[in-house]
C-alpha cells in the first residue's frame, strides 16, 4: 500500500525542488497522514479480533491465534518508521526509533513466533494487549498532530496509559522470553556450536537472558523518560489550575 | 625635537613617557624601561561568564593585549582550582566554538573590556594515558587466551597450547600489533589535543578489550578450524599483514615529520622517498587504509568470523574518521590535491 506512494511522488516532487525542508513537506505529510490510519487501523483490528476471540471462546486462553497474521503484519510493517526518521520526514533518532521498532519484532518473530510452545501462554496475551492499545492511541495521535487537530483527549491518553501500559508490556514480553528459555536450551534452537570453519559460536539460551537482563537498565530509564515527557507536556494545564 | 624635550619635562613623566615615540638620547635621564609595545600599552579586562546560566564567574583585569587564550585559562584555572584548563571550554559566543589556546587576546574580535564564555568540558584524561590504556588491554588479554588460562576452557586444556602452528603465528601477529601501538603512542605520534573527555576512556577500552577478548576466545579455542585453504592462505594472509603493518608504520612517520616537535601546525600531507607513503597521492588517511588491510589479513589468516565483525566495526568508524579528516583537508587547503579520497582510492 505504501509502496504506491514512492512511485508517484516522483513526477509531483520535482516542483518541490531539491531544497531541504524543515520537517515534512505537503507530499510527505500526505503519505505520512496515510500510513498513520493504515497503522491505526491495523491495530483496531486486532483489538477488535481480540473481543471477539474471547467472546466466543469464553476465556484468555491461547487468543493469540486469533490475531497472529495481523499482528505479525502490523508489527512489521513499523519498521518503515525507522526509514522515515533516516530520511527525514520524522524528527526523531533513527537509533532510537530502529531500536524501539527492532525489539517489537525481535518478540514477534524470534520468540513468539519461532518458539510455538509459548503461543498459548497467558503472558503473550499480556504484552499483545499492551501494544495493541498503546499503538491504536500513539498511530492516532500521530494522525491528529499531522493533521494538526489533535483532540486533548488522545493526547492525554497517549502520555497517561503508558503508565500502567508499559509495565504491563515488559511483564508479558519477559515472562514470554523467560518460558520461551527451556525449549531454546533443548532443541538449541538459532544456536551455532563449534567446531566450524568460520570459528564462530552463538547460544541462543544465553543471548536471551542477556536480553532479559538488559531490561534492567533499559526500562527504568525510558519509563521516566516518559514521565518527563508527560510533566512537559500535560504539565502547563496543571499550573492553570493551581494556586499557590 | 626641543618642543619634544619641553613636553617630556613639562607634562607627568608616567603618562607623557608612555604615549610618546621612542626618546631621542637628548632627552631627560629618567626614563622609563619601554614595555614590548612601542604604542600605549593598553591593558585589557576580560570577564568570563558561564555559557549557560551568564552568572559571572571570573574577572580579570590588567591582562596583556598579547595574553593567549592558554594564559587567561591557566588565570582563571586560579580562581576555580577545580576547573583545570584542559577542562575549560572558553568562546566568544555562548554556542559558538571554542577558542584556541594558541589565539591571542588583541587579535580577537573583542573590545578592551572582552566577554568570554566558559563551558565545563567535564573531567579530562591525556591521550597518551588512553591509548596506552587500550592498547595494553588486548595484549594482555589475548595472551591470557593463548597460554589457555584457567575458567576459560574446559579444565583438561589448562595452560595447554594449540597444535595448530597458524594458532602461534596469530598471537605473535596480533601481540606484535599492539606492541607496535604501545611504541607509537610513546614515540612517534604527535598529538594535537592532550586531553579527552574521561569516559572516552571506558567506552574505548570497552570496544578494545572486548573484541580482543572475542577473538582470541575462538582463535585459542581447543576446537577451533584452521583456515580451508591451509598453508597458502595462511602465508598470503601474513604478506597482507606485515605489508600493511609497515606501510601503517610508514604513514605514521611521515605525518610525525610534517609536524616539528611540540608544535600544532597541519600540513598537507605529500608521498615521500619511502614507497609505502605513495598511496598518499590517492587517499587522504592512508594509515586507515593500511590499517584496514592489516586486520583483513589477519582475518584471512585466522579465518574467524569474529575477527571479520572486528575489521567491519573499525572499517566503518576509520570511515566516518577519514571523512572528516579529508573535509577538514579540503577546508582548510585551497590547493589540495583533487585526486585523493578519504580512505580507498576512487571508491569512498
Amino acid at each position: 500500500m505504501s509502496a504506491a506512494a514512492p512511485g508517484t511522488s516522483k513526477a509531483a516532487h520535482g516542483e518541490a525542488g531539491p531544497k531541504k525542508k524543515k520537517g515534512p513537506g505537503a507530499l510527505a505529510t500526505a503519505y505520512l497522514v496515510i500510513y498513520n490510519v493504515v497503522m491505526t487501523a491495523g491495530w483496531l483490528v486486532i483489538a477488535v479480533g481480540l473481543v471477539r476471540a474471547y467472546l466466543a471462546r469464553g476465556s484468555y486462553h491461547g487468543l493469540y491465534y486469533s490475531i497472529e497474521k495481523p499482528l505479525k503484519f502490523f508489527q512489521t510493517g513499523a519498521v518503515l518508521e525507522i526509514l522515515h526518521c533516516a530520511v527525514g520526514i520524522v524528527p526523531s533518532s533513527v537509533v532510537l526509533t530502529g531500536f524501539q521498532v527492532m525489539s517489537r519484532v525481535f518478540l514477534t518473530w524470534a520468540v513468539t513466533h519461532s518458539v510455538r510452545e509459548v503461543q498459548s501462554e497467558d503472558s503473550v496475551l499480556l504484552f499483545v494487549t499492551a501494544w495493541t492499545i498503546t499503538e491504536i492511541i500513539r498511530y492516532s495521535f500521530y494522525t491528529f498532530s499531522l493533521l494538526n487537530h489533535l483532540p486533548y483527549l488522545i493526547k492525554w491518553a497517549r502520555y497517561t496509559f503508558f503508565i500502567v501500559l508499559y509495565p504491563m508490556g515488559v511483564t508479558g514480553e519477559l515472562l514470554t522470553i523467560y518460558a520461551a528459555l527451556p525449549y531454546v536450551q533443548k532443541t538449541g534452537l538459532y544456536s551455532v556450536t563449534l567446531p566450524n570453519k568460520y570459528n564462530f559460536s552463538f547460544d541462543y539460551y544465553t543471548f536471551l537472558i542477556l536480553v532479559m537482563v538488559s531490561y534492567i537498565p533499559l526500562f527504568p530509564q525510558l519509563y521516566f523518560h516518559m514521565i518527563r515527557q508527560r510533566k512537559k507536556v500535560l504539565g502547563h494545564t496543571e499550573d492553570y489550575s493551581k494556586i499557590e | 625635537m626641543d618642543a619634544l624635550a619641553l613636553e617630556a619635562t613639562g607634562s607627568k613623566k608616567a603618562t607623557a613617557v608612555a604615549v610618546t615615540a621612542p626618546i631621542p638620547s637628548q632627552a631627560p635621564a629618567k626614563r622609563k624601561p619601554a614595555k614590548k609595545a612601542k604604542k600605549a600599552v593598553v591593558f585589557f579586562e576580560v570577564e568570563i561568564l558561564d555559557a549557560k546560566t551568564k552568572d559571572k564567574l571570573c574577572f580579570l583585569d590588567k591582562v596583556e593585549p598579547n595574553a593567549t587564550i592558554g594564559e587567561i585559562k591557566s588565570m582563571f584555572h586560579k580562581s576555580h582550582p577545580q576547573w583545570y584548563p584542559a577542562r575549560q571550554s572558553i568562546r566568544l559566543d555562548p554556542k559558538g566554538k571554542s577558542l584556541k589556546d594558541e589565539d591571542v587576546l588583541q587579535q580577537l574580535p573583542v573590545g578592551t573590556t572582552a566577554t568570554f564564555y566558559f563551558r565545563d568540558l567535564g573531567a579530562q584524561i591525556s591521550w597518551v594515558t588512553v591509548f596506552l590504556t587500550e592498547y595494553t588491554g588486548p595484549l594482555v588479554i589475548y595472551l591470557l587466551f593463548y597460554f589457555r588460562v584457567p575458567f576459560i576452557y574446559t579444565p583438561k586444556y589448562d595452560f595447554t597450547t594449540s597444535k595448530h602452528w597458524v594458532v602461534h603465528l596469530a598471537c605473535m601477529c596480533h601481540s606484535f600489533h599492539y606492541v607496535k601501538r604501545l611504541l607509537e603512542t610513546l614515540f612517534v605520534h604527535r598529538f594535537s589535543h592532550g586531553t579527552m573527555p574521561l569516559r572516552n576512556i571506558f567506552k574505548n577500552c570497552t570496544y578494545y578489550w572486548g573484541f580482543a577478548a572475542w577473538m582470541a576466545y575462538y582463535i585459542n579455542h581447543p576446537l577451533y578450524t584452521p583456515p580451508i585453504y591451509g598453508e597458502q592462505q595462511i602465508r598470503l594472509a601474513l604478506i597482507v599483514f606485515l605489508f600493511c603493518q609497515i606501510g601503517n608504520f610508514s604513514i605514521h612517520i611521515a605525518l610525525r615529520n610534517l609536524r616539528p616537535p611540540g608544535s600544532k601546525t597541519r600540513k598537507i600531507p605529500y608521498p615521500t622517498k619511502n614507497p609505502f607513503t605513495w598511496i598518499f597521492l590517492l587517499v587522504s588517511c592512508p594509515n586507515y587504509t593500511y590499517e584496514l588491510g592489516s586486520w583483513l589479513g589477519f582475518t584471512l589468516m585466522t579465518q574467524c568470523l569474529p575477527v571479520a565483525f572486528f575489521t567491519l566495526v573499525g572499517f566503518i568508524q576509520m570511515t566516518v574518521w577519514a571523512k572528516g579528516k579529508h573535509r577538514s583537508y579540503l577546508k582548510e587547503f585551497r590547493d589540495y590535491p583533487p585526486l585523493r579520497s578519504p580512505i580507498l582510492p576512487f571508491v569512498l
